[in-house]
């Protein structure tokens, strides 16, 4: 028998037990099948938590309440009550400890999301008081004379301009 | 360079009409590339065994070259997935921990059992090519011979019996490699095949002809490039020879070698055939069946694709070599340009399956255009554009040059003893 | 080894048909063992979809990319709205600009200018993962980074995926897509930091009108379980057997 046939082999074996070793070293101890299947449940399980640790931006009207109570119960009042707080001051995350002041947004294109009338018929879009951009007071801010928190009312003077 | 926050896909797609907003082609020029350079590999490996296992003597010094070109194009196979992932750090995932569910995880053990399998092999054919080098070198002074020495010494693998026994256990192990071989490298390439045809989301790819059809061109574009790189080394030396010495000094591919552009072009149009037959019937099936995808897949095919397939594929990569490689009278001149629209036609199948199963819509209400970056402005721009492409095309070459000065694969003639 | 012609042809049908199918051929998949992945929890997540109530203001798609970090000004979202018009004589006309981002404000569609007498009937389709039950994104995955969890829920494990893109064209439904600056897959995941908080989704948040609702299908006092069980709803795409787990209601026709 000639033995130097086998050669290769050893080689292929070889590698083989390199690549079991390298899998000791870099594969995480926690991955595996975490569930009755190995099609859908073959993972690392710590990146579970990880995801449920993922920092929350939005926090809520009822974060909002605390110092804003006024302002919340005027917009609870009104017709723009299911409207969130965050959908116009972005995010809650950190006011008022590292972020001091929250944006206002003050842009006609955020009002017309809503308020821009597409004149669908048989919507409920076509249902929500409405305009045409395209006619109504252009260039102008939505907010020099409509009040968000209860559009309702009509803007203090000084707002005006 | 801007790597930061682009979008992959966005700087290469046009969208027209209703796309859903985060598609975009993000299987681009190298995911064409990869099944291209696969399937040369299977299909030079294919070609060789011809020989070694089914014993075509008239083909023993182009399998000898196409044993040692599927080597080389191994590596070449993986460059365009290394250039493709966005995390390309992470390429070895595949071999930690595959899933098996997916066909790509395929990709590890295949690469790896395939390129034990040619090594072993070409280790086997030329050992005793590597034996007769170290006793030659031993003595010899200079760097350079010191080198190729322990270079020789290594390859050996320590096993230096040349007796005629261990070389007709070499033989005997080098042709049971190849019989073995040969279902791993359609595995090689069936399993490409399988990637795209298991996907049922994409109404273009999915169809269980999909790795069959993928098998059968791969093959094609094996024998096609092995034959064409064949002729133009032999044709280049043989051209080199003249000029030194006369024509009397020349072996000029005429002759003997003519026998082994016929045989393998035989299986190279058989092999075509079937690839062809294939894609039709795919072709009328999804016609006769108008399933809802059907509108789109035909606006796409008749309509915006229609050259590529049509024209290039079709007509310019198999009718055209096929009328060129069966009319009487075949000279060596036109069985090149057969061979080369044989390959482009085999690639431009891949970019038709690629890029035009990415062509329309999954909403099939839109199309998106594929626009090949040229000058790359960008990492990303590079390594999906023609410059990463034609890296990849380059590499097999290079690697082949390399080895060749080590693995003499094109003796031929009386020279020929391996 | 002497071979004839005939073994020669066997031994190459068999090899060649054994080498189309690589071993992730041979992992079908049984009803049983779809179900059995998430059979034992007490918490399946569902979502419910009012077309009838989505007005296209687009803020959704606004707050799930704050909550979510997904560039701002990246042409990819982890949710989105179409709108739909069809016109009178039949045609559909589609559009999801910047995935309705910055809402809907004008009645141009894909460059053309839609005039409203001309209009049938128009709504919007808020769309999102679906956290299938038989998710094929998940069966793609060659390294076991994207996977599903007990509750429901397909989550990427970013630290893990090579950026392969085989989940990305996996998916019937095109929500998935690569994170411009982590560079790995992508998607919607129910915002499951705030559903495992008790908190709802911050699309479900941020909806005026209600149209976007989180279930536990699981629990029979959920109310918007019992809208699923008891009223008629329609998935997307159920062709493709994914078992999706996003249900609409005024699911039209025409919608892709």
């Amino acid at each position: 028998m000639k033995w130097h046939v086998l050669r290769p082999l050893w080689l292929a074996i070889g590698l083989l037990l390199v690549i079991l070793v390298a899998r000791q070293f870099m594969v995480p101890e926690d991955f595996g099948v975490h569930g009755e299947s190995f099609t859908y449940n073959f993972h690392r399980l710590s990146n579970v938590q990880e995801w449920k640790d993922f920092p929350v931006k939005h926090l809520g009207r009822e974060s909002c309440v605390e110092c804003h109570e006024e302002k919340v119960e005027m917009l609870n009042a009104s017709p723009h009550a299911p409207i969130e707080c965050e959908n116009c001051h972005g995010p809650a995350v950190g006011h008022p400890d590292d972020v001091e002041l929250l944006p206002i947004e003050r842009a006609r294109e955020h009002c017309l999301r809503c308020h821009e009338s597409l004149d669908y018929p048989n919507h409920a879009r076509s249902e929500l008081p409405n305009i045409r951009n395209s006619t109504h007071k252009r260039r102008r801010e939505c907010v020099a004379c409509h009040v968000p928190h209860d559009p309702r009312e009509k803007p203090a003077r000084e707002k005006r301009g | 360079m801007t790597s930061e926050a682009v979008v992959h896909g966005v700087e290469w797609t046009v969208k027209e009409l209703f796309v859903y907003p985060n598609e975009f082609i993000y299987w681009s020029i190298q995911i064409v590339m990869y099944p291209y350079m696969t399937g040369l590999v299977a299909g030079a490996f294919v070609l060789s065994s011809l020989y070694h296992v089914f014993g075509q003597k008239d083909l023993k010094e182009i399998a000898q070259f196409s044993l040692v070109f599927s080597l080389a194009l191994l590596p070449a196979a993986g460059l365009p997935l290394l250039l493709h992932l966005q995390q390309p750090t992470r390429a070895m995932e595949p071999l930690l921990t595959p899933h098996f569910t997916s066909a790509i995880s395929a990709f590890g053990i295949v690469f790896t059992a395939y390129g034990l399998i040619v090594v072993s092999e070409i280790w086997f054919v030329y050992r005793r090519f590597f034996v007769e080098q170290v006793h030659e070198l031993k003595g010899k002074e200079g760097f350079g011979n010191m080198l190729r020495l322990n270079i020789y010494r290594v390859l050996t693998m320590g096993a230096f019996d040349i007796s005629e026994e261990a070389l007709a256990v070499d033989h005997k192990a080098a042709k049971i490699l190849a019989g073995v071989g040969i279902p791993v490298a359609c595995f090689l390439h069936g399993y490409a095949g399988f990637i795209f045809g298991s996907v049922k989301a994409n109404a273009l790819w999915m169809s269980p002809l999909m790795p069959v059809i993928f098998i059968m061109s791969a093959v094609v574009s094996g024998i096609a490039l092995c034959m064409l790189t064949y002729i133009v080394i032999m044709e280049w030396k043989a051209f080199r020879q003249r000029r030194k010495g006369g024509a009397s000094a020349a072996v000029e591919i005429k002759g003997a070698e003519t026998d082994i552009i016929s045989k393998a072009t035989t299986y190279l149009l058989g092999f075509l055939v079937a690839a062809i037959s294939l894609e039709i019937l795919d072709l009328i099936f999804r016609g006769y069946t108008a399933m809802k995808s059907w509108d789109i897949l035909r606006s796409v095919m008749y309509g915006k694709d229609f050259v590529n397939i049509f024209v290039l594929q079709y007509t310019l990569g198999n009718l055209v070599p096929f009328v060129l490689l069966l009319l009487p009278g075949r000279t060596l001149k036109r069985t090149v340009v057969a061979l080369f629209l044989v390959l482009f036609g085999v690639f431009m199948m891949r970019w038709n399956v690629v890029i035009g199963g990415q062509a329309f819509s999954l909403s099939f209400s839109g199309y998106m255009h594929y626009h090949v970056p040229i000058i790359p402005h960008s990492l990303e721009t590079f390594k999906e554009g023609l410059f990463g492409a034609l890296t990849v095309v380059a590499t097999p070459f290079i690697l082949f040059w390399i080895i060749n000065k080590f693995v003499p694969s094109l003796e031929r003639g009386e020279e020929a003893k391996y | 080894m002497s071979c004839s012609r005939r073994d020669f042809l066997k031994q190459a049908c068999g090899g060649t048909l054994a080498s189309v199918l690589p071993v992730s051929a041979f992992t079908f998949l049984t009803n049983e063992e779809a179900r059995a992945a998430v059979a034992n929890a007490s918490v399946r997540w569902g979502f419910l979809v009012d077309t009838r109530k989505c007005v296209g203001c687009g803020l959704c798609v606004k707050a799930c990319k704050i909550e979510n970090e997904i560039p701002y000004d990246a042409p990819v979202t982890r949710t989105w709205v179409e709108r739909y018009v069809i016109t009178n004589d039949g045609r559909a006309h589609i559009d999801s600009p910047n995935g309705g981002r910055d809402g809907f404000i004008e009645n141009v569609i894909n460059g053309e200018e839609i005039d409203p007498d001309n209009i049938a009937k128009a709504f919007f389709v808020p769309k999102l993962c679906n956290q299938c039950d038989n998710p094929p994104c998940v069966q793609v995955c060659p390294v076991g980074a994207t996977y599903q969890t007990e509750d429901g829920v397909v989550l990427v494990d970013r630290n893990w995926c090579i950026g392969c893109g085989y989940c990305i064209m996996a998916c019937p439904y095109g929500v998935r897509f690569f994170h411009p600056v982590h560079k790995v897959a992508e998607k919607c995941n129910f915002c499951y930091h705030r559903i495992t908080k008790g908190m709802n989704p911050a699309c479900v948040e941020s909806c005026a009108f209600e149209a976007r609702r989180i279930a536990n299908l699981r629990d029979p006092e959920d109310p918007v379980t019992k809208i699923i069980k008891t009223e008629r709803v329609a998935v997307l795409k159920d062709e493709y057997g994914t078992k999706p787990h996003v249900f609409y209601i005024g699911l039209d026709e025409n919608v892709r």
